[in-house]
C-alpha cells in the first residue's frame, strides 16, 4: 500500500512542467528536455503554469495530423483549452486565428485575396526599396546599432503599413503602438493602452474608407461592413489581427536568423555569395525550420474523443503541438539539429498546419527572401558588436527572439 | 496521373503554387485552382510535393 502511494505520488511529480527552460549550449536550439520527451514518444503528458494537465505532441506525423483533424479545435473559450500564461487569460479573440470552421472559413477568406503568391510576388520592388532605403541609412549612421530596432521591426511594419492603407503621415504613431504591443517587457497597461489606441485608429480608418474607398486592404474590409459580412467591431479586430501578426514573426525571424547565420559563418557565406534565388528561398526555409520562432506550442482543445499513437486523447482535452521539435524530429529531417541552407526544409511546420496555417506566410516568405538576399551582400562585413553570451534572449515571449541585437561593421 | 482539387477545403495558403506552379495558380480570393487535370512525369514530383506541403488536405493524385 505504502508503495502504491509513493508511487502515485512519485508519478504525479513525474509528470513535466512545460514549458521547460531554454536553457542549452546553443540558443538556437529548443530546451533539451523537450527533445529528450521526443525520443521518449510521440504524446506526453505535459503540467502548464496553472497546474492543469495537457497533452504534449511532440514528433513532426503526429502534429501534422491532429493540426489537420476538424475534431481539434482552435476555439480559446473550449473546455481543456491550455492558456500560454495568465498574461493571456482575459484577453479578447484574435479574430478569425481563435475560431472554428465554418466562421472560421468564412472571415479567413475574406482577406485571403491580398496574399495571394502573385500579388505578393508583385509587392516584391516595393519591399526592396524599402529594405535598401532602411540598409542606407544603417549604411549612413552610426555604429554598433541595434539591428532590431532600426532594420528587423521597420520592415514589416512599412511592409503591413502599404498592404492595409496606412497613410505615410501616420506611421510613426503607427510604429510606436505596434512597437509596445510587441515588446515583452511593457506592462498589461502599457500594452492595453497602445492596443487600444491601435483599434481605435483602425476603426477610424475602417470608417472613413465605408464612404470613402481606395485601393487597399482596409477598404475591402470596409466594403464587408456595408456588405453587412462583419460588424465594425469583427473588422476591427480583423485589421488588429493582421497587424499583429506579422510583425513580432518576421522581425524575430530577421534578427535572430541574422544572429544565427553570424554564428555559421560558412552557411552566411553561402547567401553572401549566391545570386540564385533558388538558394536564398531555400535558406529562408530551412532558417525557418531550425529557428521556429513560435517555440511555445501551437494549443487547441479536443472536442471529440481521438485515437492516435496508441493513446486516446478525450473531448475536452488540451494538446499543445511541440512544432519547434516537429521541425527537428529525425524521421523527417536528416541531422536535424545542424543548419543547412542548402537542404529541403519545405515540409517544415514553422507556420502550423491545417486549416489555421499562416495566411500571411507568402508575404513572409518574400520579406524575408528579400532581407537575406540583401543584406548580408550590401554589409559583407556586419558583425555582431556584443558576445553571444550577452544577446538578452526572449525566452519568456510568445514569439522567441532577441530583445535587440547590436550590429557594427 | 489525375490531379483532384477540393477547392471548399482550400486554405489560400499557396503553397501548392510555390511548389508546382505550371500545374496551381489562385483565384481573385487566393483559393486554388487547377491548371492542368491530367499530368504527366515531368510534373509528378512537383505535385507530390504540393499535395504532402498543402495544409488543408485539399489535393489529391488518382491513378487513372
Ligand atoms: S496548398 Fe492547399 S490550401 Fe494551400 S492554396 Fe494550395 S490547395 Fe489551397
Amino acid at each position: 500500500m505504502a508503495d502504491t502511494l509513493t508511487g502515485a505520488a512519485h508519478d504525479a511529480t513525474a509528470v513535466p512542467e512545460f514549458p521547460m527552460p531554454r536553457q542549452s549550449r546553443c540558443p538556437f536550439d529548443p530546451p533539451p528536455a523537450l527533445k529528450e520527451l521526443q525520443s521518449e514518444g510521440p504524446l506526453v503528458k505535459v503540467r502548464l503554469w496553472d497546474g492543469s494537465e495537457s497533452w504534449l505532441v511532440t514528433r513532426y506525423a503526429e502534429q501534422r495530423a491532429l493540426l489537420g483533424d476538424p475534431r481539434v479545435s482552435a476555439d480559446t473559450d473550449r473546455p481543456g483549452y491550455p492558456t500560454k500564461a495568465s498574461a493571456e487569460a482575459g484577453e479578447g479573440k484574435l479574430s478569425f486565428i481563435m475560431m472554428d470552421d465554418p466562421e472560421h472559413a468564412r472571415q479567413r477568406r475574406m482577406v485571403t485575396a491580398p496574399f495571394a503568391v502573385k500579388k505578393i510576388e508583385a509587392l516584391r520592388p516595393k519591399v526592396q526599396k524599402i529594405v535598401d532605403g532602411l540598409i542606407d541609412d544603417l549604411l549612413a549612421g552610426p555604429k554598433p546599432v541595434d539591428l532590431v530596432d532600426a532594420f528587423a521591426l521597420p520592415i514589416p511594419s512599412l511592409v503591413i503599413c502599404e498592404l492595409l492603407g496606412v497613410p505615410y503621415e501616420d506611421h510613426d504613431l503607427f510604429q510606436e503602438n505596434t512597437k509596445t504591443m510587441v515588446r515583452t517587457t511593457a506592462t498589461p497597461e502599457e500594452r492595453g493602452a497602445a492596443t487600444r489606441e491601435m483599434a481605435g485608429y483602425l476603426a477610424g480608418q475602417i470608417g472613413k474608407r465605408i464612404t470613402e474607398p481606395q485601393d487597399d486592404m482596409l477598404s475591402g474590409i470596409a466594403a464587408r461592413i456595408t456588405a453587412g459580412e462583419l460588424t465594425h467591431q469583427q473588422a476591427t479586430e480583423m485589421a488588429l489581427l493582421l497587424l499583429i501578426a506579422g510583425h513580432e514573426t518576421t522581425a524575430n525571424m530577421i534578427a535572430l536568423g541574422t544572429l544565427a547565420l553570424l554564428h555559421h559563418p560558412d552557411q552566411l557565406k553561402l547567401l553572401r555569395e549566391t545570386d540564385d534565388p533558388k538558394l536564398v528561398a531555400s535558406a529562408v526555409e530551412e532558417l525557418l525550420r531550425y529557428l521556429h520562432i513560435t517555440h511555445l506550442g501551437r494549443r487547441r482543445a479536443v472536442t471529440e474523443d481521438i485515437e492516435i499513437a496508441g493513446q486516446v486523447i478525450k473531448a475536452g482535452e488540451g494538446i499543445i503541438m511541440a512544432n519547434e521539435i516537429g521541425n527537428r524530429d529525425p524521421e523527417v529531417f536528416d541531422d536535424p539539429d545542424r543548419l543547412d541552407l542548402t537542404r529541403d526544409a519545405r515540409r517544415h511546420v514553422a507556420f502550423g498546419f491545417g486549416i489555421h496555417q499562416c495566411l500571411g506566410q507568402p508575404l513572409a516568405r518574400m520579406e524575408l527572401q528579400v532581407v537575406y538576399g540583401t543584406l548580408y551582400k550590401r554589409i559583407p562585413t556586419l558583425k555582431a558588436a556584443v558576445p553571444l553570451d550577452d544577446v538578452r534572449f526572449k525566452t519568456d515571449a510568445f514569439i522567441y527572439g532577441v530583445h535587440e541585437l547590436p550590429v557594427s561593421w | 496521373m489525375k490531379v483532384e482539387l477540393e477547392a471548399d477545403k482550400c486554405v489560400a495558403s499557396g503553397q501548392c503554387v510555390l511548389v508546382a506552379m505550371d500545374v496551381f495558380d489562385q483565384d481573385d480570393d487566393g483559393i486554388a485552382i487547377l491548371l492542368k487535370q491530367e499530368i504527366g512525369d515531368d510534373l509528378l514530383d512537383d505535385v507530390k510535393e504540393a499535395v504532402a506541403v498543402c495544409p488543408a488536405a485539399a489535393i489529391r493524385l488518382v491513378e487513372q
